[in-house]
């Protein structure tokens, strides 16, 4: 999930204003990914400069500016909705985005954003756990399963505490200044290696 | 259920002056009998602090703590020396057994100590090795026991007589994921049976094993887990940050 997308993917729908952006990305996203104000026109301003979008003339003069989706805009959503060409590219991972994005919306308490998120986490492993105490010691399939899951939410909190330990270390995570997707580190790491 | 460890508002700090330090501040935490919780938070966050206050080990700056419905800091160094050999029981990481006693002999020490007659002291600690699924390796001294042995024979001697408070830093840290998970099942067991248990860890995994989870960060209790999470709640959208 990236905001740039879901605010191309909204424009893609028809011109529209900052504010009602955010009401439909919020009710788009059934308010798990609450999107402040100032987000909306931080990635309006940067998808109008790489000419993803523009100001919409036909619209009425008035405080707000409107925003309608460019024919690169509509290309860039069509690559990113279409299959993705290399196949080699891991999946995003919700969270790591998540976290991301937080670190740059404004009044985001990200230390709290992470508990929020291990207590969730370790809530769930607590089930997958009493589903192994439960269970019977000579069902091998559903106590590989309870292992597999629990090994797989130990690894999101791993990363969490790690997100946690560096945040509190003073990194300055808001570096780069967009958040890099997989595709944009490999690109980087291509960069280098020329 | 009964609240056999409640602490109010407790702090301890350490140093003075410039060299002040704050290791637990205004905690609070309450376990009834018959629940696991687990106490989760990184290095220096105040868990092993609170769990030496919560076994009366040291005393805290200010703040109170209940064992059993009785302030501790209104009883005397004799009576407080007294709970902690009756009614407290503790597992550490290292198992700390002793290398010329055999398991029975290690589990009935605390007993023994205590003024109860010898025979009747390995009674009661062939109940808790069998408890622990050990009643084979009673004969067997330390250095014949792997380290699950070992764990489980230091958590038989924790719970040994009529012990109603569990106390468990780490208790996993020295063994393996089998062992680990096997000393786990047997706390949780265990606190089924009755026993207000309280394990201090850094590790998801463990600490999943409780029926509360408890974080800290930097000497303070911040969030738990909800007691026993249902399935219909871990399916609704995540926390607004």
């Amino acid at each position: 999930m990236s905001v740039r997308h879901a605010l191309l993917a909204l424009l893609g729908e028809g011109p529209k204003y900052g504010l009602q952006l955010r009401q439909e990305f919020e009710a788009g996203t059934g308010d798990v990914w609450p999107l402040n104000v100032g987000q909306v026109y931080m990635t309006l301003q940067r998808l109008e400069r790489d000419g993803l979008v523009a100001a919409d003339e036909d619209a009425d003069e008035g405080p707000q500016k409107c925003y309608r989706i460019t024919e690169a805009g509509r290309e860039e959503l069509m690559s990113w909705l279409g299959p993705p060409l290399d196949t080699g590219v891991p999946p995003r991972d919700e969270l790591v985005i998540k976290v991301l994005v937080a670190l740059r919306v404004p009044g985001v308490d990200v230390v709290d954003l992470v508990q929020a998120h291990r207590r969730r986490l370790v809530g769930m492993m607590q089930y997958f756990t009493g589903v192994k105490a439960e269970a019977d010691e000579r069902d091998g399939g559903l106590l590989l399963v309870a292992d597999a899951e629990i090994y797989r939410l130990d690894a999101v909190i791993r990363w969490l505490e790690s997100a946690e330990a560096r945040l509190r270390q003073g990194v300055d995570l808001r570096f780069p200044s967009a958040p890099l997707s997989p595709v944009a580190l490999r690109r980087r790491q291509r960069g280098m290696r020329r | 259920m009964t609240t056999m460890l409640e602490m109010r508002q407790v702090s301890r700090s350490y140093g003075e002056g410039a060299a002040l330090v704050h290791a637990l501040i205004d905690a609070d935490l309450s376990v009834r009998a018959g629940e696991l919780v687990a106490v989760m938070g990184p290095s220096g966050s105040g868990k092993s602090t609170l769990l030496t206050i919560a076994g009366t080990l040291e005393e805290p700056t200010s703040g109170s703590v209940l064992i059993g419905g009785r302030d501790v800091s209104d009883l005397s160094r004799n009576d407080r020396a007294r709970l902690r050999r009756r009614s407290i029981g503790y597992v550490f990481q290292a198992f700390n057994l002793l290398a010329g006693l055999t398991a029975a002999e290690n589990v009935a020490l605390p007993l023994e100590l205590d003024g109860t007659r010898s025979g009747v002291a390995q009674r009661a600690a062939r109940v808790a090795l069998d408890q622990l699924g050990l009643g084979d390796r009673a004969g067997h001294y330390p250095d014949q026991l792997s380290g699950g042995e070992s764990q489980r024979v230091a958590i038989a001697r924790a719970i040994v007589g009529d012990r109603r408070l569990l106390l468990a830093d780490e208790p996993t840290g020295a063994l393996d994921s089998t062992n680990g998970e096997s000393v786990m099942r047997m706390l949780r067991a265990t606190s089924k049976g009755g026993v207000a248990g309280v394990v201090v860890t850094h590790d998801a995994q463990l600490a999943s094993w409780a029926d509360r989870v408890v974080f800290m960060r930097d000497g303070r209790v911040v969030d738990q887990t909800p007691p026993r999470p249902d399935v219909e709640s871990l399916l609704e959208p995540s926390p607004r940050p």
